[in-house]
Order: structure tokens, then C-alpha cells, then sequence
């Protein structure tokens, strides 16, 4: 300690404070951001990498270069990780129709083991999220805290009660009825299209997890007040108050003056 | 029944024992005993036998006032009971309620009652739901009563107080609604609230020390759920009560417009008398109001305010939207552009900060509707020195420069009304959002002129039509071969009493400068002259006598023909 204490004056050491200083910061950030490919759970043989590979390049690569290395058409899939590819082709999302603002839901056009198969060949070409495990999808998470979450995080785009919203020029997000748990865990982990990334450090897994339960929660409740009108809020109401509330009260009043006259 | 005939029994008696030595009344059943005591007291045949004969016409569009008063009614009633529940504090508190997706939810006392309404209080979210759609109703109705008062021109002498007391009742209405609106603090009247907020903000100077007065300190404080509760519950009904006593009174005193018909005139009303046809219509209208709204109540939701979770000011749900009524002015904010090519329209003047581009959509559109609106029956008045009193309505068409500005003023509404749901519009149709609101700058300032123009040249055509058809009669599609080889059509001609509407109007022709009593044109009679010709220029005027004889001579020449044929038709 003594020597330490004598030595702190020298030259050097402030370089050496720095150098120690950026390696824990680095080494803390490293672990930090690669909490998302610690769980790679779902393996993948590396027949599976080789078969994606021939359905990448017959299907994929037009836009994202060989070897998914990307081109002026589409970006590069190095590192975008399993569960970007089991998001994108799983909903149907890609392959893409047609350049448009953003690539809408579709039919799959890739079965399940082809998918994977994908999944295997681009997860192989460098360190990404993986397919994530079943325990996070159980939706046995804590409903009000997801809501709590949600509303800070996503109803901005999505609409509190997840019935979808518009961006900017043509974009949009999407209403999440329907959507599968493990779609919605990919979409939160890599951020597809417009949707920022949710790393695990900045909303857990277990957050998620809560997430997922609350969107599952309240699409099994359903409304409890009625026909929801969408849940489009108060413009849909105000759209069904003009046209059918006051259309009936119309009927009704020209049918009891017609009968005077 | 007896009991009836012993009421009507007792009014006959009362008018005839007015002196009090005449021998009195005594009804034979327990009831006409009871009944003709209380007459006695308070003279209510006399008021019944006055009121139950006022005269009502009948028309479809005529009933838009009674929805209103009658969603009010059922507003009182469903309001009543929710404030039986409904605690208007924002003191904090966890959920504890059956709702299990907001389960410890920390959360105002407000919303946590709110949410006990909706789903531990046996009908309370019914009530909540008949509360809220008698709401958008109320409003609804009142703009519909309007739109019809402005375009048939029931707003001019006598009435134009009356219709400046409706536009008081329009806007306690929106007031009614918007502070019923943000009482549950959920998301989404929290947003609301936080706009009306920013809005109040933007005013110069003095923006920031009302928003602290109002909210008692920084937004949003904890007070005002409590304030705006007891504007909603205390003074905005009791002043939309006041305001519909005052209405109900010189709907009375001026007695009720009637479309033009035969008969009809500025000194008379043709309808049915109050009572009983009419009573008993309009009593069964409330309830057939009522189970529209119930029924509608039972069916849709509403402002599922456990969608919108607990106000927190740091969220904003996409979708977020006022109550229709405050769409407007929700899509004039949207409108509005923040940078006008390179001039930032919000400024800093004097070490003050004016934030236009939240001002003037905020309050300009809305001050031009509402002056324009309370201004109009004056505005007219003076361009056309109109001064008659109007008890007849003019058809929209008859009046087309008046037609084409309502048109004008609704079109520009409905844009701004539109505005408010752009995000959907782009969501739901599929276009760009940026595009939508594009399209909706450029039609805010051209949709009312091409409004205008349509509606006018639309109401012109209409007046031709008419007027063709007063002449000439209605087209049969029956066509007749002369014996010397000419086609013609048949045309039917129409009977009196349908002829009568369509020439019964008047058209006035533009008035030009009156010298003044010094016999001077003064520069604001020039003015008013050249308004009144903008005003009357284009006119179709109607068929005159002489012109309906004329082509009634020509007729008979047709029906001759006709007949002619039909005798040939028959001889074959």
C-alpha cells in the first residue's frame, strides 16, 4: 500500500488510472451487451447452418448480399442473431412483397423447419439474440407490472390497449393481436423495421416476460363493456355516435312525425 | 279512466265558478277529489289548457332540440348515480380491486373509484357507459339542432336571441363534457388535460400564472380532479339548465317556425296542439332516446379507461384523442406547422416566449367559428336590412349565398374535425401520415371556398329544377308520337299544394346604397351594398302568376294531346 501511496505521483500514472479505468468500463459494457446471446438455448446442427445457407442464398440474398453481407437493396444480417431472422421470416415479413415504408405482415412463406434452418445459417455468421427460451413465454409473468411497462415503453406507438398506431411517411406500428409470445419477445430484443431494440439491460427479461402476460392478459379478457369499436378510443366513438346513435334517433323521429302527416 | 273525465270535469268547473258564491265542484272519487284540490290551489288547468294548446308543427328535422334536452335529462340521471361512487380525490393508492391486469397498480383515488364504478359496483359500468354516450349524443344533437336553424334561417327576427342563447348552450356543452372527460385520471384525460394545459401555457404573459392558478402549482398537481368535479357536477349544469329554461321560454314566446306549405304564413303556425297527441309523442320520444342510448350503453364500449391505465404525465398512447366535440380544435394543434419556411413560429419577444404555433390553432380557429356563428343573424340582418319577422323557414336552397356559408363554415369544421384522426386515417387507408396532414393544410384553406362555390352553384340548380317543375310539370317518361310525326314527352302537372312549395318563397334581389337621412352614401352603406349584391346576385326568382298561366295554357294544349292519343290508343 505504501508503495502504491509512494508511486501516485508519478508520470505515469495517471495513464495507468485511465488505462484501468477504460478497461472496467469496457469490460462491464462487454458483459453488459452480451447478455442477450448468453441463453442461446434453441442449437441448431450444422446441417441446419448448411441448409439455410442454400435457402439464403436462393431466397435471401438478391437484397442482402451473399453470405448476408448486405447491398445498396438491403442491409447486412452479420450479427442481427436468430431471433431477427425467426421474427422477419416467421411473420411473413420477409421475404418482402415490394420496397414500401416498411414491410407489413404477411403469409409465411417458409415453414417451420425451413425458418429455422435461416435462423441457423445467419445466427452462424456472428454473435446475435437467439430464439428465446420457453420459460419467458409462459405468460405467467406479473400482468399490472408489463402494463406499467407497456404504457411507458410501447403505447406510444402501439396504443395502450395495443390496437397499433401510425409513424411518420407511410410507417406504422402494428396492433398486437394475435401476434405469438415468442414474436413479441423477438420484436422487443431486436427492434425490426422502426421499433427501437430493447436490450436485457435496459428492459429485463423478466420485464418482458411481464409484458408478454399483460398483452395475453388483456386480449383473453376481451372488453368487458361491449363491442370495442376498435379500440381506436374516442374517435371510433364519436365516428359510431354520429353515424349509427344518431342515425337510429333519426329513424325514430322521422318515423313518428311521417305518421301525422 | 274515470278519473280523467273527473279532471277535465274540474277544469270546466274552475273556468266557470269564478265567482264565490257559484256553487262548487265536488268530484265523486277519492282521486278527482284530490285532483281538484290541488287545481284549486295552483290554477294548473288553466296552465295545462294554455300550453296544451300551443301549436307544434311536425317535422323530422324539428325533434334535434328534444334529443338534446332529453340526453340531458338522461345525463342528470346516470350523473347522479355515479356520483354516488365516484370520489374525486387524487390522493394515491394502490388498486385493489377484480381488475387484475392493474392489480397494485399504484394509482389517484379517482381512477381507482372510477375503476370500482366500472367493475365492482353492480351497473356501474352500464351507468358509466349510458353517462358517456348521452354525452357525445347531447352534443351531437345540440350541433344538429343547430346546423338546422342556420341553413332553414329560423335564426332571424324574432329568434335571434335565441340562437345566440343555443351557441351559449354549445359551448357549456363542450365545457360540460371536456370536464367530465378528464375526471376518471386515466391515461388518456390526463393527456387531454396536459394539451389544455400546454394551450393555456402558450398565452402570452399570464399563460403561466393561470396554469398554476388552475392547477394549483406545477402540472398536474392534485387539485384539479376536485375543481373540475365540482364544475361539472355544480355550476356547468346548473348554467345549461338556466341557459335551457331561457331557451324553452322564447321557444314559447316566439312560438315554433314551420316550413313553408300552403296555409302557412308569417302570421300563423299549422301543427298539432301540444296536447295530447303531441304530449304523449314527445314523452314516448324520451323513452325511445333513452333505449337508444341504453342500448348502445349495453352493447359498445366506451372509454375503457382500464385500456388506458392510470395518469402518469411521462406516457403518451398513440391514438390518443379528445371527446368529438374538442376534435376540432385537437386537429387545428395537429395542423399546425412549426417551421413556416424559415420563420420559427415560436418566437422569443422581449425575453417572453411565444409559442404561436400552439396559440393560434388553439384559439383561432375556434374564435372565428364562435364569432362568426353568434354574429351571423346580425351579419345578415344588416347586408340585407331585412328587419321582418320570419316564422316561415327558408327551404337551404332558397337562400343560397346563406346556404353556401354554412356549407363553407362546416366544411372547414369537418377539416380540422378530420385533423384529429389523421393518425388513423393514415393507419386505416394505408397513406403516409405526413401526407394526410399535407392534404388537410391545403384543404383548411381551400375546402371552404370550394364549399362555397359547390354548395351555391348546387342550390342554384336546385331552384331551376324547381322551378322547371312548377312550370312545366314532373316528367312522366311517357313519350306520345303527334299525328304529324313529332315526339313528345308527357309531363304531369303538379297539384296546388306541391306547386305552392315550390313557388311559395321569396328571392330578393340585391339592395343597392340607401342615402342616409342627410341623404349621403355614406363608405359603410357602400359597403353593405355591395355585400347584398355578393349576397343576391345569383338568383333564380320563382315563377310568377302570369308565367304559371302561360304555361298552363301550354299544358292544357299537352293534356289535350294526351287525351287525344289515349282515345286513338283506345279506338285501335
Amino acid at each position: 500500500m505504501k508503495a502504491l501511496s509512494q508511486k501516485r505521483r508519478h508520470p505515469l500514472a495517471a495513464i495507468a488510472l485511465l488505462l484501468m479505468g477504460l478497461l472496467v468500463t469496457g469490460g462491464l459494457y462487454a458483459v453488459a451487451t452480451t447478455v442477450n446471446q448468453a441463453k442461446a438455448t434453441t442449437s441448431f446442427s450444422a446441417n441446419d447452418a448448411e441448409e439455410g445457407k442454400k435457402l439464403f442464398e436462393a431466397n435471401c440474398a438478391t437484397c442482402h448480399g451473399m453470405g448476408a453481407s448486405g447491398s445498396p437493396a438491403g442491409p447486412s444480417l452479420v450479427g442481427v442473431g436468430a431471433a431477427a431472422v425467426d421474427f422477419q421470416v416467421g411473420t411473413g415479413r420477409m421475404p418482402m412483397q415490394m420496397n414500401a415504408p416498411q414491410a407489413p405482415k404477411k403469409p409465411v412463406q417458409f415453414n417451420e423447419e425451413q425458418t429455422n434452418q435461416l435462423a441457423a445459417y445467419v445466427a452462424s455468421l456472428g454473435p446475435g439474440p437467439s430464439i428465446p427460451e420457453a420459460g419467458v413465454l409462459d405468460g405467467q409473468g406479473d400482468a399490472a407490472k408489463g402494463g406499467e411497462l407497456f404504457r411507458v415503453n410501447c403505447a406510444m406507438c402501439h396504443n395502450a390497449a395495443a390496437a397499433g398506431g401510425a409513424l411518420t411517411r407511410g410507417k406504422f406500428a402494428p396492433a398486437l393481436g394475435d401476434v405469438t409470445s415468442k414474436h413479441i419477445y423477438e420484436a422487443m430484443v431486436t427492434g425490426p423495421q422502426n421499433m427501437p431494440v430493447f436490450s436485457d439491460a435496459n428492459l429485463s427479461p423478466e420485464g418482458k416476460r411481464d409484458i408478454i402476460t399483460f398483452l395475453k392478459q388483456i386480449e383473453a379478457n376481451g372488453s368487458p363493456g361491449g363491442a370495442d369499436l376498435g379500440s381506436l378510443g374516442p374517435v371510433s366513438e364519436g365516428l359510431f355516435v354520429w353515424i349509427a346513435g344518431l342515425g337510429v334517433i333519426i329513424a325514430f323521429t322521422i318515423w313518428l312525425t311521417s305518421r301525422t302527416s | 279512466m274515470n278519473q280523467l273525465d273527473l279532471a277535465i270535469g274540474s277544469v270546466i268547473s274552475m273556468s266557470a265558478t269564478s265567482t264565490p258564491d257559484a256553487p262548487t265542484f265536488v268530484a265523486k272519487t277519492k282521486g278527482g277529489r284530490i285532483t281538484n284540490f290541488v287545481d284549486e290551489r295552483v290554477g294548473g288547468s288553466g296552465i295545462l289548457r294554455e300550453f296544451g294548446r300551443k301549436v307544434f308543427p311536425d317535422h323530422w328535422s324539428f325533434m334535434f332540440g328534444e334529443v338534446a334536452l332529453y340526453s340531458f335529462v338522461i345525463l342528470l340521471l346516470s350523473g347522479t348515480f355515479l356520483t354516488f361512487f365516484f370520489d374525486p380525490s387524487m390522493a394515491e393508492t394502490h388498486y385493489q380491486g377484480s381488475y387484475t391486469p392493474l392489480k397494485n397498480v399504484e394509482m389517484s383515488v379517482a381512477y381507482n373509484s372510477s375503476l370500482n364504478i366500472s367493475f365492482d359496483v353492480r351497473g356501474g359500468l352500464f351507468m358509466r357507459q349510458v353517462h358517456h354516450w348521452s354525452a357525445l349524443l347531447f352534443v351531437a344533437s345540440v350541433s344538429v339542432h343547430m346546423l338546422r336553424v342556420f341553413f332553414t334561417g329560423a335564426f332571424r327576427k324574432p329568434r335571434e336571441m335565441n340562437w345566440v342563447v343555443g351557441g351559449v348552450l354549445l359551448i357549456l356543452s363542450m365545457a360540460a363534457g371536456f370536464t367530465g372527460y378528464s375526471l376518471p385520471d386515466d391515461l388518456l384525460s390526463g393527456n387531454g388535460l396536459r394539451i389544455i394545459d400546454g394551450v393555456i401555457k402558450s398565452i402570452p404573459v399570464i399563460g403561466t400564472y393561470i396554469s398554476f392558478f388552475l392547477f394549483g402549482g406545477e402540472f398536474p398537481g392534485t387539485v384539479i380532479i376536485g375543481r373540475l368535479y365540482m364544475l361539472h357536477i355544480l355550476l356547468v349544469p346548473a348554467l345549461i339548465l338556466l341557459m335551457i329554461v331561457l331557451h324553452l321560454f322564447m321557444v314559447v314566446v316566439h312560438k315554433h317556425t314551420q316550413y313553408p306549405g300552403p296555409g302557412r304564413n308569417d302570421g300563423n303556425v299549422v301543427g298539432y296542439p301540444l296536447g295530447p297527441v303531441y304530449a304523449a309523442k314527445a314523452g314516448g320520444f324520451f323513452f325511445i332516446v333513452f333505449g337508444v342510448i341504453a342500448l348502445m350503453a349495453g352493447f359498445f364500449t366506451i372509454n375503457p379507461i382500464w385500456n388506458y391505465g392510470p395518469y402518469d404525465p411521462s406516457p403518451v398512447s398513440a391514438g390518443t384523442q379528445p371527446d368529438w366535440y374538442i376534435g376540432f380544435v385537437d386537429g387545428a394543434l395537429r395542423l399546425m406547422p412549426g417551421i413556416i419556411g424559415d420563420w420559427r413560429v415560436e418566437q422569443v419577444w422581449f425575453g417572453q416566449v411565444f409559442t404561436f404555433n400552439v396559440l393560434l390553432p388553439a384559439l383561432v380557429p375556434a374564435g372565428i367559428l364562435f364569432t362568426v356563428l353568434f354574429t351571423y343573424p346580425w351579419i345578415e340582418r344588416w347586408i340585407t336590412k331585412d328587419n321582418r319577422e320570419h316564422h316561415v323557414l327558408d327551404r337551404p336552397r332558397n337562400a343560397p349565398t346563406r346556404t353556401a356559408i354554412g356549407m363553407a363554415g362546416f366544411v372547414w369544421y369537418c377539416v380540422m374535425w378530420a385533423a384529429a384522426g389523421s393518425d388513423l386515417i393514415a393507419t386505416h387507408f394505408h397513406v403516409s401520415l405526413n401526407d394526410v396532414t399535407y392534404w388537410l393544410r391545403a384543404l383548411f384553406f381551400i375546402g371552404p371556398v370550394i364549399a362555397f362555390i359547390v354548395t351555391k352553384r348546387v342550390a342554384l340548380a336546385l331552384q331551376r329544377k324547381d322551378r322547371e317543375i312548377a312550370l312545366h310539370g314532373r316528367e312522366t317518361g311517357r313519350i306520345v308520337r303527334l299525328p304529324h310525326g313529332e315526339f313528345i314527352e308527357v309531363h304531369a302537372p303538379l297539384d296546388e299544394y306541391k306547386r305552392y312549395k315550390l313557388v311559395g318563397f321569396e328571392s330578393p334581389s340585391p339592395l343597392p346604397a340607401q342615402p342616409n337621412e342627410h341623404g349621403v352614401v355614406d363608405r359603410k352603406e357602400k359597403r353593405r351594398a355591395k355585400l347584398s349584391q355578393w349576397f343576391f346576385e345569383d338568383r333564380v326568382a320563382p315563377a310568377t302568376p302570369a308565367e304559371l298561366a302561360a304555361a298552363h295554357g301550354h299544358h292544357g294544349e299537352h293534356e289535350a294531346i294526351d287525351s287525344g292519343a289515349s282515345q286513338k290508343t283506345l279506338s285501335h
